[in-house]
This record gives C-alpha cells, structure tokens and sequence, in this order.
C-alpha cells in the first residue's frame, strides 16, 4: 500500500510572493516529484525555462514535475492525481489570493491517500499591515494568517531589517501557534515548505545550502507516549518548523510523528521502523537541548 | 409575397408608451410587422387572420434575466422541496412538509427503478423550514440500503446522502474531521455534506456530476418547457462554465426547429485568467445565433446572504456571524472590468451583500474613466442590500440593477429574525428605491434556486409578502405597471436587447406571453396566480398544453 501523499496548501494575498516560492521549490526539487495545483494557468506560475510541454489542463515541468490546473473543481483534480500511475511525492495547492486556505486544507481530510502536510500562508512584508487594515480584504487576510501552520514572511530584502523585525512580531503576535520564516525570492529549503524527505521510507536530514536553517537527527529516543511527545515538540516553543520521524510506544508498536508549527499528526506505522526524528529549524532558534530532554522522556 | 399573420386578442399590453394597448398584432417572418387595429394592420396587404388568442391577453414575451438552466436538468430528479412546484411537463408536484414525507416520496422513486444499483437522486430540499431538522443517513437508509440516495438542498451547497453513498465514496469511517462533514454518536458521518468540496466526492456516485452548472440536452428541452408554461420567451444562463462542448449541445438544442425559447448563457468568470476569459468570450461571440446569444461574462464577488457568506458592511450580521467570503480578489475584478469595457463585452456581477455591491461601484468607476462606454449597462445581480446611496451611484455609472425580488418570500422572515435584522431585512430588494434612483431595473428568480415564474417575482414585488404572510418593506414595493416593465423591458435592457424584445412594438421579435388574465386589471394578489395558456416566439405558436 502506498503512503499518503502529502499536501502542502500554500496561501496568500495576489503579490505575497507565491509565484517566486513555488518556482523556486521546482528548481531545488532535487528529485521529488511534485505536482502544484493551481487554479488556472493564466498568470503562468511556473518559469518558462522550467516547461518540458503543456496542455490545457497540465504542465510537465523538469525533473518529473508537474503543474494542474482545476479551474473550480480541486476535489476532482486531486481524485485524479491519485489515479496516475506516476503519483507524486508531494501535491503544494496554491490557494487563490482570497481563499481561505484553512478551508482548502480541511477539504484534503476526507479524500483517501492524501495526508496534510501543512498549511503556508505567505505575507508581503512591505503590503502585509496595510492589507490587514483595508476595508474590504483586512478580515480575509487575518483569518488567512490565523489559519496558518507556517507564515513565510517575503521580501525582506525591500525593507529595512528594523521593519522585518516589527512585521514579524506582528505576524507572531496575529497567530501565536505559527512559526514565521522570514525570505527574500523564496529562497526556502524545500524541506520547509514540504516537510522532511523520506528516501527509503526513513526521514533523512539534509545539509542546507542556505545556511539559515538546520536540520538535526534524533535517535536516542526511549519508548514513549507518542501523542504527549508530538504535542510538547510541537507546542513546546522551542523553535520546530517541521519535524518527521518514527518513534516506539511502550507496547512496542511504531508510530510516525509529523510536526509543522504547532500541527502535529500522529499515525500508526505499517511496520517496524528505524527510530529516529528529523527536527529542522532556523539556525539558532532550534533549542536542541531541549528537544533533546523531551525526546529522553524527562520533559516533566 | 411574404406570408402575414394578424393575431387578434382580448387585449395585447403591448409595453410601448407610445401605443400602450392594442386588439390586433400581425407577424411577418417571425418579426412584429404593426401593432393596432385590424383596418390598420390590414394596410400591409394581404393576411391570414388568425382568432385563437381571441380571448386572451397577450404580453410580450417575459424575459428572465437570473436564471440557471441547471433547472431544467434537475427535473430528472425527485422534487423534494417545501413548496409546490411544477415541473416542466406541467405535473404540480406538492411541497413535502416532513422528512417522513421526504422519505416516502423518495421510496415511491425508488420503487419504480428497476436496477439495483441505479443510484436515486433529490433535490430542493430546504429544512430551514422544518425547524431546520437535519437528516441523517438513517433517514434515507429507509429509502434504500443497497443504492446510494443523495438529497440536495434547495442553496445548492449543501447534500444528504445514505449509508451506501458514502461507502461507495469511501467516506464511510471514522475520525474525518471537516467542519463540512458532521459526525454523529458512533464517529461516522451523519451524512449531510456541507460546501462543494466535500459534495464533489460522492456526487458522481448520487446521481450528480461535477458538471452540474451545465445542462445536457434533455435539461435545456427540459428548461424551455418550464420556459413555455411561464410565458418565458427570452432566459438567461447564469452562469455556464461553457467550454467547447456545452457550447456545442447548446447551439445544437436551441438551433431544434421546435425549440421555443432564446437563450443567453453568461460564462463564468473562475478557471480562466482575466485575459483567457476575454479572449474565449469574444470568441463565442462570433458563434451567436438567434436563439443562442453568447458573449457575455458573468463574475461572483461573494456568497449568499442565507449562508453567512455575502459580504456585509457594517453591522455585519445580525446574529453575529463573521463576514462572509469574497470569490474573487479585488484586482482580480478591477482588471476583468477594464479588459471587458476594452474588448466591449457585458459583464453582470452578483452581489449579495453591499460591501460587495459597494466594491463593484469602485472599482467600476475607475475602470470607467479609463475605457468609457457609456452604454455598458453592467449589471448589478441580486444586489439583495443595497442602499439608497449605492443606487444613486450605480445609476450614474450608467448601471443596471437585476434584484431578486421574491427573495423576501421565501426567506424574507430567516432575514428579518436571522440574517441582517428587521432593519435591513425590510429594505432588501430595494425595488421602489432603485427606481426612483433613476436605475433601469429587472426582477429575477435565479431559478433552480427559487422557481421560474415572472409573473410570480412581479407578485413578490408589487406585494412583498413574506412566506409566513407578513408585508414586509410596504415602502419599498412598486406599482403592477412597473413589476411588467420589470420582466420584459427592464430585463431585456439589462440584456442589450431591448431594440429587439421586451415590448410589441414594429420591427421586433414576434415574441408574446400569452395569458388568460390581464394582468394590469386583476387584483395585484391574483397576480402570481394569471393561467399562462403558452407562448408565441419568434413567430412561432407553443400552447403549454401540447408541450
């Protein structure tokens, strides 16, 4: 039986930036296939040097990716992605500019085969406060915010770090349970934006070239109550972004633990695993002491 | 030598100020040669004097500018809904008060169905008048265990489905959570899907594709039936996702020798960028025909007031509830305004709520100044909240407004208790308001979403009664005169069609509601109540009874 595949719902206002994000998530696929769901191809997304071909309904991007487009209908379209005989690694939906991305993700709960893998929710550094006191779009964007599993502040190189700083409080302060990335051009990881990758079935840590982030591999973990553990990693502040890995219950089952922000998902392993969690974080922020205590099981 | 007919009537309301009233009415190829007495008519040469609407009065041909022909595929389903309905054969099919009632009319559907797996489909149901009663699986698991049974709900968004549904969809388990699907006791879903998104999956396995926006061939003969039984000569297709195909059936049916009504299906503006849409519309254009009139866009700004989803400006909701959606973003909408006025095609926009009725006006403005046309007649669609100030604006942007004026029949008591409050509720449909702004204005049933009846919208607008018999915005109703002007020349205006239709007047469409009452004499109450004996079209004679 094939694994869910994840879903990443990528959110935002028109300009936050989720054109630059996406197509540098294509060009650092590094192998993932990924498939991005956009609602029509008009104000094409995906870089023309990137096109392999393209139809009416799909285009077949290097490195085995490919870009949809569902008009109205995204239910039918990830009905469909799952029937492909190639199915992808991971399916990134950008959201429309007034979508409430929360209610898109919900939306992938019901359907078998797919798995959320969190929720993105983009913010222009410069328009982001204005946007939110607009008369018409302020509510529509704070509740895209609050709906968020990660926030990627963007463009931060067109103002000075000062604002970066405010804006980012701001953003923290506007949905508390976030973690807030900060980039300019969508530099990301990929790992941030999708999540750990599994070779092999075994979450693996990667060097990062953008030297912000870490990525840090836990293996010393005792058998635990995984829910507890998930939970305390994920709400415990100590500066998770994403984190993936297997770990053993007292009984000796196996259970996969995924974390984005303060989301955490915890499933029963098909089989026995190698036990061990992939955490990644930015440089700094990522408290491995204390994620380290929580893992040992001595966390209260 | 041209074949004329002369059509003499109890009386032709012919629409025309110039020549109001009238007894006779010749017709040459298929197009109103004069209106006025037979000696008059008579001046054209020779005719063939046809007598049968002797006893009738003849309108011109109604003309729906909300519609969906969605209707008219819905027909092939179980009519579940509250209040009487008839279908397009003409059968009367009783309101069901209860679920009992539900279920058992589903039950006799399903007796008749041969196959055993055939899946047995409903639709119109509204609960909101049972004390909002939800149904449950349990309930349409009486109606069959061993094919899938869905209801859907008379807005459209929300369905009801058996146990055999949902595990064919695979949803049939525990742990789901959406805040679309409830769960009951055990964990497993009740069975009432809320939101499209989560309807799409087990749509196909009830009886509903995805595609239900357009009609199939049946469901468009279907809708111009209802069309005939209505007085509908003209009717909108509010909107259609029209791609190369449904454009295809429908040039196909309404080309039929037979078939008696013009349709003007408006696209939907979502799944094309703002530049493709305008290039595909333009497009279609060329494809016109007669009885086929593309071209048209049609944009969704927000939701729906009953639902919560229509954008309100301040107070918002009465009961509280948060905002409603926007369904396109502002610039989204303020770039489609500019390229439609540029290319010079038509858009209507629905907007429910006023902050979204206020958001068209400002963007429009711009767009406006930018690329002027001053006979763009953009259309205002529902536009259910407006205010005074809003009318006075749309109207000197040269705007029409299309309202739904029996909204306040079937939901105008949910809106004064529930949704905007006694206030806003009373001036919803501002009827009167909008026309002493100076803004041509139709009326409309957004059909299926309440039934295609002109003369029963001009009922709701003339009397604003509320389902449970109150009056509700007395000042806000208008005059018989203006509800008729409403349903053939305001919407045929809104059409950009009013040099062709709307009025008996030379040189037009020879198209006539032919009615057995005469509406303008009768007691504003009867209005809703005038038989319809059927329709001319184009010339051609369509008696609702031999449909």
């Amino acid at each position: 039986m094939r694994q869910d595949i994840p879903v990443i719902v990528i959110g935002g206002y028109l300009g936050a930036g989720k054109t630059t994000l996406l197509n540098h998530l294509l060009r650092h696929a590094d192998g993932r296939k990924i498939a991005i769901l956009v609602n029509e191809f008009g104000d094409l997304p995906i870089d023309a040097d990137l096109i392999e071909a393209k139809d009416d309904e799909m285009i077949a991007i290097s490195g085995g990716c490919i870009c949809c487009s569902f008009g109205s209908d995204m239910t039918a379209a990830l009905i469909k992605l799952a029937q492909l005989d190639s199915a992808p690694d991971y399916v990134v939906i950008e959201a429309s500019g007034v979508a409430m991305p929360g209610a898109v993700a919900a939306s992938i709960s019901f359907l078998d085969g797919f798995n959320l893998g969190g929720v993105v929710v983009l913010a222009d550094s410069e328009r982001i406060r204005a946007q939110a006191a607009d008369e018409y779009l302020g509510d529509t964007m704070l509740r895209q915010i609050s709906d968020a599993d990660l926030i990627v502040q963007t463009k931060i190189d067109l103002i000075s770090s000062d604002v970066v700083q405010d804006v980012r409080d701001w953003l923290g302060s506007a949905n508390p349970k976030a973690q807030v990335v900060a980039t300019a051009q969508g530099r990301l990881p990929p790992e941030v934006i999708l999540g750990v990758e599994m070779v092999a079935g075994q979450p693996q840590a990667s060097a990062h070239a953008d030297a912000g982030y870490e990525s840090r591999v836990f293996s010393e973990i005792p058998p635990c109550d995984p829910i507890k553990l998930a939970k305390s990693l994920a709400t415990g502040a100590v500066g998770i972004i994403r984190a993936k890995g297997f770990v053993a219950d007292q009984a000796g089952q196996n259970w996969l633990i995924q974390i984005v922000g303060e989301r955490f998902d915890v499933t029963l392993a098909k089989a026995k695993e190698h036990i061990a969690v992939v955490c990644i974080g930015r440089k700094g922020a990522l408290k491995t002491g204390a994620i380290g205590v929580m893992f040992a099981g001595d966390a209260d | 030598m041209p074949n004329t007919t002369i059509f003499s009537a109890k009386k032709i309301i012919t629409m025309n100020p110039s020549r109001p009233e009238a007894s006779h009415v010749a017709v040459r190829d298929g197009r109103i040669l004069g209106v006025g007495s037979l000696e008059e008519l008579a001046t054209w040469g020779d005719y063939t004097l046809d007598t049968r609407f002797e006893d009738k009065v003849l309108m011109p041909g109604f003309v729906e500018g909300h519609a969906h022909a969605m209707e008219g595929s819905l027909w092939a389903k179980v009519y579940c809904g509250w209040f009487d309905r008839a279908d397009p054969n003409g059968k009367l099919w009783m309101g069901v008060k209860s679920v009992d009632a539900v279920v058992e009319r589903l039950q006799e559907a399903e007796a008749v169905l041969e196959d055993a797996t055939t899946p047995l489909s409903g639709w119109q149901l509204d609960p909101i008048y049972m004390d909002n009663t939800t149904v449950t699986r349990a309930d349409l698991d009486r109606v069959s265990t061993t094919r899938a049974v869905g209801v859907l709900h008379a807005s459209g968004h929300i369905m009801n489905v058996n146990t055999k549904a949902l595990e064919l969809a695979g949803m049939l388990k525990q742990g789901l959570n959406h805040p679309g699907i409830p769960l009951g006791a055990d964990g497993f879903p009740t069975g009432e899907l809320k939101g499209p998104e989560v309807m799409t999956p087990v749509g196909p396995f009830v009886g509903y594709e995805r595609n239900m926006l357009d009609a199939d061939e049946t469901g468009l003969r279907n809708f111009a039936k209802l069309c005939v039984r209505t007085g509908t000569t003209t009717i909108t297709d509010l909107a259609s996702r029209m791609d190369d195909d449904a454009v295809d059936v429908m040039l196909r049916v309404t080309n039929e020798p037979n078939y008696p009504v013009r349709l003007m299906p408006f696209r939907f503006f979502m799944g094309l960028s703002a530049k493709e849409l305008i290039v595909a519309v333009l497009a279609f254009k060329k494809r016109s025909t007669d009885r086929l009139r593309l071209g048209q866009i049609k944009i969704v700004v927000d939701g729906s007031i009953q639902g919560f989803s229509a954008r309100l400006r301040w107070p918002g909701y009465h009961n509280g509830a948060p905002n409603g959606l926007w369904y396109i973003a502002p610039e989204h909408l303020s770039e489609l305004l500019h390229l439609a006025l540029e290319a010079g095609l038509q858009v209507h926009t629905h907007t429910n709520g006023d902050q979204a009725t206020q958001l068209v006006l400002e963007k429009l403005g711009p767009a406006l100044q930018a690329h002027p046309n001053p006979d763009h007649r953009f259309t205002l669609q529902h536009c259910q909240l407006a205010d005074a100030a809003q009318f006075r604006t749309a109207a000197k942007l040269g705007m029409c407004v299309n309202l739904f004026a029996n909204h306040h029949f079937y939901w105008g008591d949910e809106h004064y208790a529930l949704t905007v409050g006694p206030d806003r509720a009373t001036r919803m449909n501002a009827c009167r308001t909008a026309l002493d702004s100076g803004m041509p204005m139709a009326i409309h049933s957004d059909a299926p979403v309440t039934p295609l009846g002109p003369l029963f919208t001009a009922w709701a607008a003339v009397n604003r009664i509320t389902a449970s018999g109150r009056v509700q915005g007395e000042e806000e109703r208008i005059q018989v005169h203006e509800a008729l002007w409403a349903i053939t020349m305001g919407a045929a205006y809104t059409l950009h069609l009013d040099g062709e239709i709307g009025s008996i007047e030379t040189g037009k469409k020879a198209d006539f509601a032919v009615l057995e009452v005469d509406p303008t004499a009768c007691d504003p109450m009867l209005l809703k109540d005038i038989g319809v004996w059927g329709t001319v079209q184009g010339g051609r004679i369509f008696p609702a009874a031999s449909l």
